[in-house]
């Protein structure tokens, strides 16, 4: 009997199976331990969270297999890492490891200033960062099996995720009341394929799983992104640069599955500790963001 | 008739789809009061462990236990169906709800690069079976019927009124009478 793998049914199914739930960011087999038991659906696996990135500066790079492959025979749960923009060396490693999702991220320093990985060559899924429809539909016609806002990693400031969750949920919407034949023109503003954009259009959501990323540091954002819209969170430097992780933890991963419900939001927020300290994105200069790599 | 999804995680909305394709009802269960007003319950995929962990929390493991109209989980869903759970690294795990007498393996396939797609064939109709990271069921009691085998394990079982797949009907558009023969335990 036949057997087909690397489908992307089977990219985006495991996508799919994520929906509802918290991607934790961990350096360290502990860490991945602490995420796991918190309910996590999913943990990515990095040598430094962004705030560090940001902090220490210098290349950031796929990080080291032996972190990785610690962290995969730590948790049950899928593990995801991360790759430069357009390195599809370093994903090829990745598959080889059997991570079970890449992501290619603006996180880290980008290889290829003009392409990204052509991820329809890869057995493994990829998740892809994006700040509006167009960006979003690239990667997707590029293969990517998730979407998440870029957000402004590192940054513990949610502010940037919401004006990147905003577009693209409202562009999606103007899509929705266009007639048939200004879809084209569209597509060209939107530097988007065709064909997806009409896809948008007909069904009125992106065709794989849309996550937020980037900046979300407590409960109450994780909801918010929710509201907005969201189908799953990513939380970076969130968990593990907050007082107390463990509780934290916990604490966004009860409030992704009540996202909508204040009561439950209301206890789960109490006494969590100092969440992460942050910044104020508009004092980062431009060389400063890292929301403007890719294209 | 209305059929309740456990919405805590996982890919719910799929689930909903499927059946609104077949024109049934369907409500997402989050809440223990939810389960009260539905003819039978979808455990949907998802993490097993996050969704156990939720349910547990979250006062819904008595109200499952006890709900007599029929049950289905599909891959963590028929995870959390088990008696005994054992993880990828064979160490026994305390998070499923005992519905059915199975044991289950998590992750018994390996890891997302050997998730696959098959032709499976029930009640003499072929239709494509999705495993994604799939469990293996790999020991059943005497009450528990094999309904389809797939390399001579069982991937989908029948205890009373209660179903247990290791794969995902809901991503498969020619699996929809799968549902349509869950529906029927409702009697």
């Amino acid at each position: 009997m036949d057997i087909l793998k690397g489908t992307q049914r089977l990219k985006v199914g495991l996508a799919e199976m994520l929906k509802g739930g918290v991607i934790m960011d961990v350096t360290t087999p502990e860490q991945a331990k602490i995420a796991e038991d918190a309910g996590a659906v999913a943990v990515m696996a990095l040598e430094r969270v962004p705030a560090d990135i940001r902090k220490e500066g210098g290349v950031a790079r796929m990080a080291d297999p032996s972190i990785i492959e610690a962290i995969m025979d730590a948790v049950t749960i899928p593990v995801m890492a991360k790759v430069r923009i357009g390195h599809f060396a370093e994903a090829q490693i990745l598959e080889e490891l059997g991570v079970d999702f890449i992501d290619e991220s603006e996180v880290l320093t980008p290889a290829d200033e003009e392409h990204h990985i052509d991820k329809h060559a890869f057995k493994v899924p990829f998740v892809c960062g994006a700040r509006d429809l167009g960006e979003a539909l690239r990667r997707i016609g590029e293969g990517a099996a998730m979407i998440r806002t870029k957000g402004e990693a590192g940054t513990g400031n949610v502010v940037e995720a919401v004006r990147h969750m905003r577009k693209i949920m409202g562009q999606i919407r103007r899509l929705t009341v266009l007639p048939e034949e200004e879809l084209m023109t569209e597509a060209k503003k939107l530097g988007a394929p065709y064909e997806l954009v009409r896809w948008v259009a007909e069904h009125g959501k992106l065709p794989v799983p849309n996550f937020a990323a980037g900046g979300i540091a407590t409960p109450a954002d994780a909801a918010l992104m929710m509201q907005l819209g969201a189908e799953s969170v990513f939380v970076g430097s969130g968990i593990f640069k907050s007082s107390d992780p463990e509780r934290m933890a916990k604490a966004i991963v009860e409030a992704v599955a009540y996202y909508d419900n204040p009561r439950v939001l209301a206890r789960i927020s109490r006494g969590l500790g100092k969440a992460m300290k942050g910044v104020d994105v508009t004092k980062l200069s431009e060389e400063e963001l890292l929301q403007t790599r890719g294209w | 008739m209305v059929v309740g999804i456990l919405s805590i995680q996982g890919d719910f909305e799929e689930h909903k789809k499927a059946l609104s394709e077949l024109g049934i009802d369907s409500i997402f269960v989050k809440y223990p009061e939810d389960l009260s007003g539905i003819d039978a319950l979808i455990i949907p995929g998802g993490e097993s462990t996050t969704i156990s962990r939720l349910v547990k929390k979250w006062g819904l493991l008595e109200g499952i236990q006890k709900f007599e109209k029929p049950i289905m989980g599909t891959c963590a869903g028929a995870i959390l169906m088990a008696e005994y759970v054992l993880n990828e690294f064979d160490e026994a795990e305390d998070i499923s709800f005992h519905l059915m007498d199975i044991s289950v393996k998590r992750n018994a396939f390996g890891r997302q690069i050997e998730s696959f797609e098959t032709k499976l064939k029930f009640q003499g109709k072929e239709f494509t079976g999705v495993f994604i990271r799939a469990p293996k069921i790999t020991r059943h009691g005497d009450a528990v019927k094999v309904l389809i085998e797939y390399q001579s394990s069982p991937v989908m079982v029948q205890q009373g009124n209660k179903l247990a797949l290791t794969f995902h009907p809901e991503l498969s558009p020619d699996a929809l009478f799968i549902y349509e023969y869950f529906l029927s335990l409702t009697g």
